[in-house]
């Protein structure tokens, strides 16, 4: 063995260069990954193929809290608003077609990194819906309900008023699929995804703030893009 | 005429070692694109419970070879020979003709030795942001140091992939280097084309 004694130990540097390497990657994470996002977001208007969002920190990702992806058929869909208001409603995919309907352009930004830029959306004001159900006065906010069972969110009433925040059913002109929510969820476009309440299967007006499934995780209860969880994102 | 007598290569420990570890890569890659790829990850779902087999898997990664360091005096006797490169190597790397130019190379060529070194610093680097990708949300790590570890995870993945596709292709066009981890024993011919110098010093 005495040939293999000699040499330079040149494994044990490729191993310490690595892990600085890996190092230095973690460290400038934030950079890398807004630079990908840059080239993802020039490369995907030119790439057939979808391949462009695997790179990383760009395209949808797919969350659920729950063991599957929730599906309810748009012919059997409901959406309750209750609590605190005048008339409850139940609505169907067909209600909310025929109310007033808002489109919304906006980059969608995820807490963890990824970034879908120029998201077109279609549905209702949620500001329309507590309207029509008559929220009572003094009511402080809106808790949502997913029909996965598990996930819960809320905003502020004054939150829940504003004209980015929507009821939404289209994206990108079709009918919202399975993994995206449908076949109707949350739009709260000026904050991160984990806000947009996916599978929305009620809104109830409270007279207090419920803290919703990320929040008891220590996310920020609000979650502006670029000013909230310690993040710098553009704003959406 | 008699076949040779086929060399010794590998102890059952070393091959202990590279089948648990290969298992262990499988599910991680699996898991991983099941987690990562959008369509696969809608076809498979349970996403908690690929999350927890990523994870387990991840954690039970480095266990066959700290046990191999720890029992295995020839897995320990290989890594030594993998560290170091010597002068043949770098002359096997450079040349076109390295397959047929009979260079005095030892048990391990140039590429092995630099594959080998690439894998595990990158295999540390993927251990290491996975376990940083561990704390959950309620420890307060910095959103920068988990969005940092999750693209450096993401990006060292996709390197190791390509060197292991090239791992399993050239594998795949070297049987009997299969063979030497399948059964501890490498072709003597074979052994004496790739590995001369190592051959001589096992006659």
């Amino acid at each position: 063995m005495s040939s293999e004694a000699q040499g330079t130990p040149i494994g044990r540097r490729v191993v310490l260069g690595l892990l600085g390497l890996g190092g230095a990657s973690v460290a400038a994470g934030p950079w890398i990954s807004r630079w990908l996002g840059d080239v993802a977001g020039a490369l995907s208007p030119h790439d057939p193929t979808g391949l462009s969002a695997l790179i990383p920190g760009t395209g949808w990702r797919y969350y659920t809290v729950t063991s599957g992806f929730p599906y309810e058929a748009p012919a059997k869909y409901h959406l309750t608003v209750t609590g605190n208001v005048d008339h409850e409603l139940t609505l169907t995919t067909a209600d909310l077609q025929a109310m007033p309907r808002t489109k919304l352009t906006r980059d969608f930004q995820c807490v963890t990194g990824w970034r879908v830029p120029n998201v077109h959306w279609e549905g209702v004001r949620l500001a329309a819906l507590l309207d029509r159900a008559g929220a009572q006065a003094g009511q402080q906010a809106v808790t949502f309900t997913s029909y996965d069972g598990t996930y819960t969110e809320s905003l502020t009433m004054a939150q829940a008023r504003r004209d980015d925040v929507l009821v939404v059913d289209t994206l990108d002109g079709r009918p919202i699929g399975r993994a995206h929510g449908g076949p109707v969820r949350l739009l709260v476009a000026p904050m991160y995804g984990y806000k947009s309440c996916k599978w929305l299967s009620s809104i109830e007006v409270t007279d207090r703030l419920v803290p919703g499934y990320w929040e008891g995780f220590g996310y920020d209860q609000n979650a502006w893009v670029g000013r909230s969880n310690g993040r710098t994102d553009a704003p959406t | 005429m008699r076949r040779p007598e086929p060399l010794p290569r590998f102890s059952r420990g070393e091959r202990l070692v590279h089948r648990s570890t290969s298992v262990l890569v499988g599910v991680l890659a699996f898991t991983g694109a099941a987690l990562y790829i959008p369509s696969l990850a809608l076809l498979v779902g349970r996403r908690p419970a690929v999350e927890a087999t990523h994870i387990v898997a991840g954690l039970l990664l480095p266990v066959p070879t700290l046990l191999g360091l720890v029992f295995s005096a020839s897995l320990r006797a290989d890594l030594q020979a993998l560290n170091r490169m010597t002068g043949t190597d770098w002359r096997w790397l450079r040349r076109r003709d390295r397959r047929t130019a009979r260079l005095p190379v030892g048990k391990f060529n140039g590429g092995q030795k630099l594959a080998t070194a690439t894998v595990a610093g990158a295999g540390l680097v993927l251990f290491g942001t996975g376990i940083l990708l561990l704390a959950p949300a309620r420890v307060a790590l910095p959103v920068s140091v988990r969005q940092g570890a999750t693209i450096t995870h993401d990006l060292f993945t996709f390197g190791l992939l390509v060197l292991l596709a090239g791992h399993i292709w050239l594998a795949y066009r070297h049987p009997e280097a299969r063979a030497a981890l399948r059964t501890g024993l490498v072709d003597r011919a074979y052994a004496e084309r790739e590995h001369p110098a190592w051959a001589r010093q096992n006659r």
